[in-house]
């Protein structure tokens, strides 16, 4: 029994790196440019698509092609800020959050049906040759594909706090998502740094898509439940703190974990979803938050 | 007259409607006429919180489930079903206070996100707890016409239009608006805002409840957890914001232009109708947020309606 509820929990915090990840980027897009993207998980089911489509075409290795899909996605990220997000931010924040939830509900349906045209509905993992390959601690097993995603997103974590912390660029963009009208006034070029915090976003979430597809399975309908991960680990672990998010991240995926040892398997998502709705009851500024004017 | 050529109208649909519901023996019109109706009534009763209170609920479909499931089991046990109706309503309604309470403390986004998850977390719990699938018996199935449904569906979509009507018109729904449009000036004004909007929660339930009972009187059978599914809360989002949100007709246009649209389509490439329904919602949501019923007012002339409004304020400035 608690050989199960030890692998239980490893399990738990490997996925819990993943929500992590896919976190970041929706806690970019929300912190900076007050936009909430609800069809981030869409983003993140094309990036996992991408590694796929890369692994099974052209062989390659889906660390390989983490730069490649990571490039790609920023891109698409550029086009959707050009065609549809720069209008919403247009108007001030009270409705920028409403019109962003209901476009980019739009723009959910519509990927997510392109994607059951194109790519079809079956489920797809990327199978490399290292695939089943697990390290063994104590006899838990720690399959090396699901460690990948826990690795990435500390280390993407670390890279976005060090360009938050210590760069001009990361210097704007805290200016930006604190007010954009005075940052606007210091000369900051907001447009630019919507666009570049945008593109990021998505480019996080084809990263954690790429994760997705090796360690797990990818398919056109996942977009909505990695949405609802991600919204709910922004906000457990509030704006402010990337570190904190991956943090939130993982502690979902313990209590997940843990609620399907005790509670059933059935009820695993029921559980965390009912103790994110208490939290946010109780702090609804995050654990990590901090408040803002 | 506008008011009374609105009811007039309004009559007129109505007369038709009962008309097509007792000649009409196509059984595709009537299908698609039913899914309409249903529709438009969740629609409406998404467009009473979300319209006119100003609060975008996304976990809409757990009442609409609720109402469905709790109709379907007692009468199908062997209630009356106007008295499983009556039950369903006044078990959601204390569902919708209950749940109303915590959920209002949350704004804007948060109430959203909130209510996303509450709703995802009842339509797990739905499944778990009722797996098998919900079928007519075979009693029921040998009399089943489309006439019962079609009247029911059709009493619950002129109820939800009635309670909106008198939305617009009552104390209650003007302070509902107020709420909408700024919180602040609301309590400033002296409305109580938590009170306004915990009942626009709960007459929306309530709404939605019968909506639901309408699905469940109308469907042969389907997996209960299917009602409580959040594609009900998005075809609802999506009629109301195409047909105009927080207007009376805008739910109904919104819904036959949305199951028409969908039925003419062609069938060989269903992902063909999500994508122009997607692309349609982010361009309406964007250029036109009055949607299709500013349009349809637009061409039946209701735009002298619009500039007599406009005018009045103007006119008494002029005798000042």
């Amino acid at each position: 029994m608690s050989q199960l509820v030890a692998q239980s929990i490893v399990s738990g915090l490997l996925l819990g790196g993943v929500y992590g990840l896919v976190a970041l980027g929706l806690a970019l897009s929300f912190g900076v440019l007050h936009v909430l993207n609800v069809a981030h998980g869409e983003l993140l089911m094309l990036g996992g698509y991408l590694a796929f489509f890369a692994f099974t075409n052209w062989g390659l290795d889906p660390f390989v092609s983490l730069p490649l899909v990571f490039i790609v996605m920023f891109g698409f990220g550029v086009l959707l800020y050009l065609c549809l997000f720069r209008f919403v931010t247009r108007t001030e924040t009270h409705t920028r959050i409403k019109n962003s939830l209901l476009v980019s509900f739009g723009l959910a349906l519509v990927l997510q049906a392109l994607a059951v045209r194109f790519f079809t509905a079956d489920e797809r993992t990327i199978s490399t040759a290292y695939s089943s390959e697990a390290l063994t601690v104590w006899s838990i097993r720690i399959p090396v594909v699901r460690l990948a995603g826990l690795v990435v997103a500390v280390v993407a974590a670390l890279a976005l706090e060090w360009i938050l912390s210590r760069t001009r660029f990361g210097k704007a963009l805290r200016a930006t998502s604190e007010d954009w009208t005075r940052a606007a006034l210091t000369g900051i070029d907001v447009r630019r740094v919507y666009l570049i915090a945008f593109a990021v976003s998505a480019a996080l979430a084809a990263t954690a898509g790429s994760m997705v597809s090796l360690g797990y399975s990818v398919s056109p309908g996942i977009g909505l439940g990695w949405t609802l991960k991600a919204l709910i680990v922004v906000v457990l672990a509030g704006l402010g703190s990337m570190r904190g998010i991956v943090v939130a991240g993982v502690a979902l995926g313990l209590v997940e974990s843990l609620a399907s040892v005790w509670i059933g398997g059935q009820y695993r998502e029921v559980t965390a979803l009912v103790l994110f709705l208490i939290v946010l009851s109780f702090r609804p500024l995050g654990f990590f938050g901090r408040a803002r004017a | 007259m506008p008011r009374a050529a609105g009811a007039l109208l309004g009559l007129l649909v109505l007369a038709a409607a009962i008309a097509a519901g007792l000649t009409v023996g196509n059984q595709h019109v009537l299908t698609l006429t039913i899914q309409i109706m249903i529709l438009a009534a969740l629609a409406t009763s998404w467009n009473i919180l979300g319209g006119f209170a100003g609060q975008i609920s996304l976990g809409h479909s757990a009442f609409f489930g609720l109402g469905a499931l709790i109709t379907r089991e007692l009468w199908l046990g062997g209630q009356a079903f106007p008295v499983a109706v009556a039950a369903a309503v006044g078990v959601t309604a204390l569902a919708a206070v209950v749940v109303g309470v915590p959920m209002l403390r949350f704004r804007d986004i948060y109430f959203a996100i909130g209510t996303l998850a509450l709703g995802v977390a009842v339509y797990i719990t739905a499944g778990n707890l009722w797996p098998g699938i919900s079928s007519l018996p075979a009693e029921v199935l040998r009399s089943y016409d489309f006439t019962g449904p079609y009247f029911f569906a059709l009493g619950v979509l002129v109820a939800a239009i009635l309670v909106s009507v008198w939305l617009e018109r009552s104390k209650l729904g003007l302070g509902m608006m107020t709420v909408r449009e700024d919180e602040e000036a609301a309590k400033a004004t002296g409305v109580d805002v938590f009170a306004h909007k915990l009942a626009a929660f709960v007459i929306s339930a309530a709404v939605a409840t019968l909506a639901g009972s309408a699905f469940a009187y109308f469907s042969v059978s389907h997996y209960p957890n299917f009602a409580f599914s959040v594609i009900w809360t998005f075809e609802a989002v999506l009629v109301v914001f195409i047909g105009g949100i927080g207007t009376l007709v805008g739910p109904l246009l919104g819904s036959i232009f949305f199951i028409l649209g969908r039925d003419l389509m062609p069938t060989d490439v269903d992902e063909f109708q999500v994508v122009f329904f997607g692309l349609l919602f982010i361009v309406v949501v964007l250029l036109f947020p009055g949607g299709l019923s500013q349009a349809a007012g637009r061409l039946l002339g209701r735009a002298g309606e619009r500039s007599t409004a406009t005018d009045r304020p103007t006119a008494a400035r002029g005798r000042s």
